[in-house]
């Protein structure tokens, strides 16, 4: 079988001797036009992986950061029509590998197949439900693999190398690692003074257990500690520091312009 | 049938960070619930602190306008004035078996709050509460009875500000806290284990109105009737009944003023539909494309946008009818009771009470209705004094 886009895009950053880097967006921040021109510089400035959010009224696994953004999205009209809709028109202009990241429940009110089809179509490569634990994934799987649309698995320092081996199993695409027993955005997992050990153990564990990537996620906030990084990830996401920098009066390049 | 599910209903739907503690719950109940001393110990606070077993009342006044026998199960008084407690104690029991030192739990209109806390305050344990900021404000007597026993009150000031957001919160605030803390739900709702928990906590008041209904009536009811919100004073009032065919079990939902357009509390008798919110798949209030819509009530109790799965799935089997009244019907039936029997109910329960006053003349003549009086009615005198001045 093919190597999936989202790997590929991963072990190019590798090849440069680089971490992928991962921005997040909620769909239509900040606001309904200007998202499509950030999501173009994003893409333009050195995105591997361009992570898209689908806004949920009831985001339990997001901080405040994230969760404002998100209701305001909501507020504004956002729905997967819409982001489906202008991403179909979109198709093939983003060098970038694409994952929607979001809740089920508008997945599931969508349908579950209609949303593998139509994600496909539109040119997503994968997606993060955040509510989806192993337990729970047997049907977004088959509604998902039939269109060859990966369900990227999320894991944390709490997860068990025995659960990690459960979703490591058939991992497609990459794993997203959540470097802090939290929400995203609250608190940073390490500054520049280093590494803590239980998390330095943490990664080592989900690289042992994956055959993908490993994407390190939530608290990320200074470039410095990409160095620490450096041969434990593969790749880093950026979530609620990209939205603090467009709602500081900043834009997307110059955001990765930080981090590159 | 799946684990966590009854029927289609139920599951796990919560980030990966929550599985760890949810599995040690899950391993909890199984090994420490059904040991000799935590039954014994439960069972003695159950008797010593929350007053078991409480009253089956019947209503001499109210059956003769009615030509029904109406029963109360009174957990009115229960301490704490609602069957909460019988949920907090049990949780707070288990939280110090597992060597938690705090407890965190949403609240709405603040009554699983306070159970939580006077809980807390029992067995040594810290508690921290969280609840919306709009509740906080309407519900400032109960904000400070969990101040007065120790609790911390967090108020939740995003989304709506109210106990759909609170629950958010407490979920948050679990995945970081949950070495130390054990999040005591206060419904029959939200990720398995805790619509098992909740409902194995609850059910002592079917097991005490099913003895008590054989030893005073000499019969078993013809109705059992509750009020359902999130559905934990429903499931405990109808589990021992379950296998009971013949009695029939009512759950009685908040239809809020029943005007066209306003919101309402009903997902089940009026317009829900599967989905998944707070880690369970049941029936919601929500848009087509999957947003929660927010959810109204009289009765802060009832105020919630989403139903425990069992009832979902009781609803879908057709062993119990989920039927809905209007804030009126209930505002009447607090009024009627107190007036014909002496007891105040509170407005969550009033729904249940509504229902049956409203609907006797279609009973059997001389049937057995045993009503869930949930709670009392102190807290809802200002919304109570308010309607009957309107009124006037």
């Amino acid at each position: 079988m093919s190597t999936n886009i989202l790997t590929k895009r991963i072990e190019a950053a590798r090849a440069k001797g680089r971490l992928a880097l991962i921005p997040f967006l909620p769909a239509g921040y900040p606001d309904k036009k200007r998202f499509w021109d950030e999501i173009d510089a994003l893409d333009a400035s050195g995105a591997d992986i361009i992570e898209i959010g689908m806004p949920f009224s009831d985001p339990v696994a997001d901080g405040p950061v994230v969760e404002h953004a998100s209701l305001k999205c909501l507020d504004a009209g956002v729905n997967l029509k819409w982001i489906l809709g202008e991403l179909a028109a979109r198709k093939g202009r983003y060098q970038a590998g694409l994952v929607l990241m979001g809740y089920l429940n508008p997945v599931l009110q969508y349908g579950l197949e209609a949303f593998a089809r139509d994600a496909v179509s539109a040119g997503v490569h994968g997606v993060i439900l955040a509510d989806v634990p192993f337990e729970e994934s047997d049907r977004v799987h088959a509604a998902f693999d039939p269109h060859g649309l990966v369900l990227i698995p999320l894991v944390g320092l709490n997860t068990t190398p025995a659960r990690m081996a459960l979703y490591g199993a058939d991992a497609k695409g990459f794993v997203y690692f959540v470097s802090v027993l939290g929400t995203t955005g609250v608190r940073a997992s390490f500054d520049t003074t280093g590494l803590p050990a239980h998390l330095k153990q943490g990664l080592e564990t989900a690289k042992a257990a994956f055959p993908v990537p490993v994407a390190l996620g939530f608290g990320l906030k200074h470039p410095d500690q990409l160095k620490e990084l450096a041969g434990l990830v593969d790749a880093a996401v950026f979530g609620s520091a990209l939205i603090r920098h467009i709602d500081a009066g900043g834009d997307s390049k110059g955001f990765m312009q930080i981090w590159k | 049938m799946k684990k966590g599910y009854f029927g289609e209903f139920g599951g796990q739907f919560v980030p990966e960070l929550l599985m760890p503690p949810l599995l040690e719950l899950e391993d909890a109940m199984a090994r420490i619930l059904p040991s000799k001393e935590f039954r014994d110990e439960l069972a003695s606070e159950l008797k010593h602190f929350v007053g078991r077993p409480t009253a089956l009342t019947f209503c001499p006044n109210l059956s003769a306008k009615l030509g029904v026998k109406l029963w109360l199960k009174r957990e009115d008084l229960a301490h704490g004035g609602a069957h909460k407690v019988n949920n907090t104690i049990g949780q707070a029991l288990l939280a110090k078996k597992l060597g938690k030192t705090r407890l965190l739990a949403e609240t709405g209109a603040g009554q699983h709050g306070v159970a939580s806390a006077l809980a807390a305050a029992r067995l040594g344990l810290e508690c921290t509460i969280y609840m919306g900021a709009t509740d906080v404000e309407r519900q400032s007597l109960n904000v400070r009875r969990m101040r007065l026993f120790g609790a911390e009150v967090v108020a939740v000031d995003s989304g709506t500000k109210t106990l759909k957001d609170a629950i958010n919160a407490a979920l948050r605030a679990w995945i970081a806290e949950q070495e130390t803390t054990h999040y005591c739900f206060g419904t029959a709702a939200g990720p398995h284990p805790f619509p098992l928990l909740v409902r194995e906590l609850q059910a002592i008041i079917s097991r005490e109105a099913r003895t008590q209904m054989l030893d005073q009536a000499g019969c078993l009811p013809d109705y059992v009737v509750a009020c359902v919100g999130g559905g934990s004073n429903a499931i405990g009032a109808f589990h021992e009944f379950v296998p009971d065919a013949k009695v029939r079990l009512v759950g009685v939902e908040a239809a809020g003023t029943g005007k066209p357009g306003d919101w309402h509390s009903a997902p089940l008798s009026k317009q829900g539909s599967p989905g998944v919110l707070h880690g369970m798949l049941t029936q919601l209030i929500q848009t087509d494309e999957g947003q929660i819509l927010p959810s109204h009530s009289i009765a802060p109790g009832l105020d919630y946008p989403g139903v425990g799965p069992e009832h979902a799935a009781y609803q879908a089997s057709g062993r119990a009818l989920y039927v809905s009244v209007t804030d009126d019907v209930a505002l009447d039936a607090f009024v009627e009771l107190s007036r014909n029997e002496g007891i105040m109910p509170a407005l969550e329960s009033s729904h249940a009470l509504g229902w049956v006053l409203k609907n006797a003349d279609g009973f059997k003549p001389g049937s057995n209705v045993v009503v869930c009086l949930s709670g009392r009615g102190d807290k809802d005198l200002d919304i109570v004094n308010d309607y009957l001045a309107q009124k006037a």
